[in-house]
């Protein structure tokens, strides 16, 4: 009997550097990926300032993992989800965060864009629709 | 008498910023360090929590988040690890609302 693939969701809603939170999460989804289940990603709250590009953590003495979401797409996670009322409540646009994308190898590895717009109406449809729901 | 008011816990996760920048008296030193530099974002809605007090925000860790000098709220001061230092010796007190 094949296994069935199910719809996992991680949901990140804290900011990149205060807590180990972000970093985890980003190990968990890279790891998970593995599995080849059907994974998404959401960057909600505090979360969408994981995305935020230019981070030079070099006088912080902390590692700056940031670089490493451009690398989602090669683990085939393509599906991420970012929510506009945070963005807007924190005066971020999308130009403000990394511009991620995923190769189409049915589309002759045609360049896409990994993430994904969406009001919070929209988001309560996106996580209804998944089976597991993972929290950082 | 001064004092030094630390934050830093993002403005949109709890309501340290709100607290100290309600408290704060005339003559005291608000510092944004680690997430609570989110508060000093111009564009952002958390600014205008600021309005009237003396802000200063640690440039590395605005630097470590991507926020550039030119996203600033209007009047805020930039610093370093020494300037951190030097306000902590100039205020009589130093509050840390964690």
């Amino acid at each position: 009997m094949a296994e069935e693939t199910k719809k996992f969701m991680y949901i990140n809603r804290k900011a990149p550097y205060g807590t180990i939170y972000a970093w985890e999460a980003l190990e968990v989804v890279l790891i998970g990926a593995a599995f080849e289940q059907d994974v998404s990603v959401t960057f909600m709250d505090d979360g969408v300032y994981q995305l935020v590009k230019g981070q030079d953590t070099s006088g912080i003495g902390m590692k700056n993992f940031s670089p490493t979401y451009a690398a989602l797409g090669d683990f085939e996670i393509t599906k991420i989800y970012v929510e506009k009322e945070s963005l807007e409540e924190r005066g971020l646009t999308l130009d403000d965060l990394q511009h991620l994308v995923w190769e189409d190898e049915d589309e002759d590895w045609a360049e896409k864009d990994s993430i994904r717009l969406v009001n919070r109406a929209e988001l309560g449809d996106v996580l209804a629709d998944q089976d597991v729901l993972f929290n950082f | 008498m001064s004092m030094l008011h630390l934050v830093n816990k993002s403005p949109y996760e709890n309501g340290n910023l709100n607290t100290a920048s309600s408290i704060m008296k005339s003559g005291d030193v608000l510092l944004l360090i680690e997430d609570g530099v989110y508060g000093a974002v111009k564009s952002g809605k958390a600014s205008a929590m600021l309005e009237g007090c003396a802000v200063s925000v640690m440039g590395p860790d605005l630097a470590a988040r991507g926020i550039t000098e030119d996203k600033l709220a209007d009047g805020v001061n930039v610093v370093d690890y020494a300037g951190f230092v030097e306000l902590v010796e100039k205020n009589d007190k130093v509050q840390s609302w964690l």
